[in-house]
């Protein structure tokens, strides 16, 4: 009998040889995209998947972790476990998963299919093959997954509406839609690497811990099993940024200038899950700050050491993110409070446990700074007036988060920067934003920023931020505002009710 | 101090044997545990040993088999047929 192929030898199989030089185009034509961002590549065998995953172990492994997946899906509705989570304010975090991160998922497969298509190296075409099909599985499976909350919860309903309307959302959109913009190499660095490999652990790892920690074990089960495709998207974009940094020296500075990019981009993204960690989670695992000391501070910096022997250093503006650390979460928890009543999801003040954990894992400066806030608005609350801005907020014209940041040096100030081209002027959040579109002035000075365009009649003629949430398809104090006191509450403790009152036989 | 390398699995009873062999192969690594999950930290390089997994588990284990609990990891990886490796370059 023929001695088994070894794992090196079946990869090599499938992905040498197998591709051809066109003849009756030359392969420039044929593959116009992959050489236009100045990226020089001498030889594209250079290319290699470390985990050498070849097609019928990838269907194989892939078909497994959807049969475990939907088991526990299955039995987590059969068994209503929508009650057996920590609090109803949890579903506050899984509505803006469903709303603004399944439809980047969507986003990544559509974005990998075309990536595929302009690269001319076969093992490059096939790793973003199985991504595409992976990211393609991660919008299903959440979606499966959320369903089913949908039954019991509101503000879950209109996503796919909502994703090219509501103004909050348009900030994990335009993330994507820049890198699906930019070329295939440009794309592959931003989501593989700077996404993938150097940020969305945050999301993965603590955040679906907590899940679990929360009772959820349906976005436990989908995160877990989509993050172990993500790490080999981790390892594809580790694997291309090498792969370009060997092939010329000439690409150094332009994956440098991605990587500082990119890096910013996503780290204004991770706002909105550090605010998940320390303000959606009624049972916390691990601070915002905690978790970036780990998977930035500790493992990020390892990555970015070991790629010094090529000459790339830190990304700009890093030092930017360790000063704002012990702020970030509490600065947009606000934000998202005041806009209360445009966001499909419900927000609200900590209770006094919960201040209590943040004043443990920030201390003085939550003490002094956002304690005294949030206490503050509870006290509004507690008079009837509960605290709303209905008004739309300037956002930065680059990662259209809302102008609300304070400067690096001084949580005390507001952070704006003004920049110009095309003889208009536009706002960005920080020098890292300003940075990116002065860099591209032409690209950015094209994004459309929700909040003018409804100010300009552009949805559907609303006059004021109630008129805007109906033509989201939101309903006033249902799907929208405070949390206590909604529908959401009143449900969920009537439902906790009857589950204590009910006989233990019938458990 | 050397960066780390890690990998983190489900915590389940099917990654039980996989995080004893390493932990049994890797004495410089340290296990952190967390709901639903376990984090291995380990200065500059973890292997990953089919023949101890296979020990631990009492049958024959192809190392892709380790996709089905892995969650994330950190490094730079080499992998065949008998040896899983994360490892920095620096
Ligand atoms: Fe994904
Ligand atoms: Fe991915
Ligand atoms: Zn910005």
């Amino acid at each position: 009998m023929a001695k088994k192929l070894g794992l090196k030898e079946r990869y090599a199989l499938l992905t040498r040889g197998l591709d051809w030089e066109t003849t009756y185009q030359p392969m420039d034509a044929v593959f116009p995209y992959d050489s236009y961002e100045g990226i020089k590549i001498k030889d594209w065998d250079g290319w290699a998947d470390p985990f050498r995953l070849t097609m019928d172990a990838y269907w194989k492994y892939q078909s497994e972790k959807e049969r475990k997946l939907y088991a526990i899906l299955d039995a987590f509705q059969q068994n209503n476990g929508q009650l057996n989570i920590s609090d109803a304010r949890y579903l506050s975090a899984v509505k803006l998963w469903l709303q603004g991160i399944t439809p980047l998922e969507y986003a990544a497969h559509r974005g990998f299919a075309h990536a595929g298509r302009a690269f001319r190296g076969a093992g490059a075409r096939i790793a973003c093959q199985m991504q595409s099909i992976d990211e393609l599985r991660h919008a299903q499976t959440q979606l499966h997954a959320f369903s089913h909350y949908n039954k019991f919860f509101n503000g879950f309903h209109g996503f796919a509406h909502m994703r090219d309307r509501a103004w909050y959302l348009s900030i994990p959109k335009s993330f994507f839609e820049d890198a699906m913009t930019a070329g295939p190499f440009e794309f592959v660095t931003s989501i593989s690497f700077a996404f993938e490999y150097v940020l969305t652990n945050l999301l993965f790892m603590p955040f679906v811990s907590g899940a679990a920690y929360n009772g959820d074990m349906a976005t436990t089960t989908f995160g877990f099993s989509a993050q172990s495709d993500e790490s080999r998207h981790m390892t594809l974009g580790l694997e291309v940024v090498k792969f370009m940094l060997q092939q010329h020296e000439d690409n150094v500075p332009i994956v440098q200038g991605w990587l500082d990019k990119w890096f910013w981009r996503g780290y204004r993204l991770l706002g909105l899950v550090g605010t998940m960690m320390d303000y959606m989670l009624p049972k916390k695992v691990m601070s915002w700050a905690e978790a970036w000391g780990i998977y930035w501070e500790e493992n990020g910096t390892a990555l970015f050491h070991d790629l010094g022997r090529y000459g790339i250093r830190l990304p700009k503006h890093h030092e930017v993110a360790a000063k704002e650390k012990q702020r970030l979460t509490h600065e947009m928890w606000t934000v998202l409070y005041q806009y209360g009543n445009a966001l499909s999801l419900h927000t609200w003040v900590p209770d006094d446990e919960e201040i209590a954990w943040l004043s443990e894992k920030y201390g003085a400066t939550f003490d002094t700074l956002y304690k005294p806030r949030l206490l503050f608005l509870r006290a509004a609350e507690q008079r009837g007036e509960r605290y709303y801005n209905n008004r739309l907020p300037m956002v930065c014209q680059v990662c259209q988060i809302p102008i609300f940041y304070t400067e690096p040096d001084d949580p005390l100030t507001q952070c704006v920067r003004i920049v110009e081209a095309a003889a208009t002027r536009h706002h960005c959040c920080s020098d890292g934003c300003a940075d990116i579109f002065n860099h591209e002035p032409m690209k950015y000075v094209q994004a459309l920023i929700p909040p003018q365009q409804i100010y300009r009649g552009e949805a559907g003629g609303a006059r004021d931020i109630f008129e805007y949430a109906a033509w989201l398809h939101l309903e006033r104090d249902v799907d929208t505002g405070e949390y206590r006191g909604s529908p959401d509450q009143k449900n969920w403790d009537a439902w906790q009710e009857a589950h204590k009152t009910k006989p233990a036989n019938a458990a | 101090m050397a960066d780390k390398v890690f990998i983190s699995l489900q915590n389940n009873a099917e990654a039980q044997p996989i995080i004893t062999a390493i932990l049994a192969d890797n004495p410089a690594a340290v296990l952190n545990e967390s709901p639903g999950m376990v984090k291995i930290d380990c200065p500059s390089r973890l292997v990953i040993r089919r023949e101890s997994v296979e020990a631990a588990l009492g049958r024959d284990f192809d190392l892709q088999e380790l996709h089905i609990n892995l969650i994330s990891l950190g490094g730079n990886i080499d992998e065949d047929d008998d040896e899983f490796v994360l490892y920095w370059r620096t």
